[in-house]
């Protein structure tokens, strides 16, 4: 029993041990800003390997799931004689709810892991201790242009996503199945508001670059500096961003569309 | 640091490419110019029932979309739905004997006011009200009135 209760007492700790930390992290990987602005380089080299290689990742799948949207928004809408309705159905659910989180998700797979291990790899090779020695300060250095780089680059990652999906979805939709060009597009303009979907769809895909960038950078730079401990924060890293970016989406979608 | 200027270039690339998708989500998806505030003018109608009208529903003139609901609300003394609606400004020669009416577009579509000019050379004006009016039709109601009719013949 006592020892029961001890584990409990020590597991509360080190969590909220590491929420502190991570809160420290994330303000130190702020002040970095200056860094960023007097060496853009820096931030161009970091867009380069998280956007720019994610990119084509990000355009596949968007594309293959506006094709599915299409197909499968097709056949139920034709049950009821709407496929006129296409359109709006796949834009809505992209610029919604696809978009921002299967982005943010993908994101998290392909840039997030891929920051995890540079990093822990980087603090196992004492690489950023070596940094302190030449009064190079790592986390500004290091962690801050990658930080700002996926912030950047989500939003405009999930804007790829949703607009490569809908135009998917015209392809199988208008191409294929044979829905009129014009209703496809006339629906959706009518029916989705730039304030209430574009935006909103603009912003849940930065909170998710903010989260899932911070989750990531901030598992390599704690990681158990040996390659057993790199490999559990890449786990880690993934599996957090998933649930992190789930349930932000939740509480999201409930203040946007939910009149909660 | 050897491909600088191949990055420079895919990063452009990336950036233009977001910003394009970006731009094609406002105004090829959107309608843009509904979110931006035009000049407009309120005016209010009063239904017996307003049936599925929601606040952002058009409101037309043979058709042609003019304006939209700003704020639908119940009057508590009489019972009746009070509809406001913002018509552009440009819109300012409706006549004050204008009827309102509340269609369907289509069988299950969405609900929108209908305004038919009358012929009166007074124009509505900022805050004026429209006294004819139409409620909405409400299609349980017709068919009960229909199995009713069926049932006494």
């Amino acid at each position: 029993m006592l020892h029961f209760l001890q584990q409990l007492g020590s597991s509360t700790r080190t969590s909220f041990a590491k929420l502190g930390r991570a809160t420290f992290f994330l303000g130190h990987t702020l002040t970095g800003v200056v860094d960023v602005a007097i060496r853009p380089r820096l931030l161009l080299n970091q867009l380069h390997s998280v956007g720019v290689l994610t990119f084509l990742i990000i355009t596949i799948s968007g594309l293959f799931v506006g094709m599915v949207l299409g197909l499968q928004g097709y056949n139920i809408l034709s049950d009821f004689g709407s496929e006129e309705a296409l359109g709006i159905m796949v834009a809505a659910s992209l610029v919604r709810e696809l978009g921002p989180v299967v982005t943010a998700l993908l994101f998290a797979g392909r840039a997030g892991s891929a920051l995890t291990a540079e990093i822990g790899l980087m603090k196992a090779t004492e690489q950023l201790s070596g940094m302190e020695m030449m009064a190079v300060d790592p986390v500004n250095r290091i962690v801050s242009p990658r930080f700002f780089a996926g912030f950047l680059s989500m939003p405009l990652l999930a804007a790829l996503f949703s607009m490569v999906g809908i135009l998917g979805g015209h392809m199988v939709g208008v191409g294929l199945l044979g829905v009129d060009d014009g209703s496809y597009w006339s629906q959706m303009q009518v029916n989705l508001d730039f304030y209430d979907d574009i935006v909103n769809g603009v912003i849940k895909s930065m909170v998710f670059g903010f989260a899932v960038t911070w989750i990531a950078l901030f598992e390599g730079y704690d990681a158990v500096p040996t390659a057993e401990g790199v490999s559990r924060a890449t786990t880690r890293t993934v599996v957090n961003s998933a649930f992190a970016i789930l349930g932000l989406d939740f509480i999201l979608t409930a203040m946007m569309f939910g009149d909660i | 640091m050897q491909h600088t200027r191949t990055q420079d270039t895919l990063v452009g690339l990336f950036v233009a490419a977001g910003i394009v998708a970006l731009f094609f989500l406002s105004l090829q998806v959107s309608n843009i110019r509904s979110f931006m505030p035009a000049d407009t003018y309120v005016i209010t109608a009063r239904f017996s029932n307003s049936g599925g009208l929601k606040v952002k529903s058009p409101v037309s003139v043979a058709g042609v979309r003019i304006g939209r609901v700003s704020n639908i609300y119940i009057d508590k003394e009489t019972y009746e739905s009070v509809i406001e609606m913002s018509i552009e400004s440009k819109y300012d020669t409706l006549p004050e004997d204008t009827s309102a009416t509340i269609y369907t577009a289509g069988l299950l579509g969405e609900q929108y006011i209908n305004l038919d000019p009358g012929g009166s050379f007074d124009y509505l004006k900022n805050g004026g009200r429209i006294e004819i009016t139409q409620s909405a039709i409400v299609l349980e109601e017709i068919i009960g009135r229909f199995l009713f009719q069926k049932a006494e013949e």
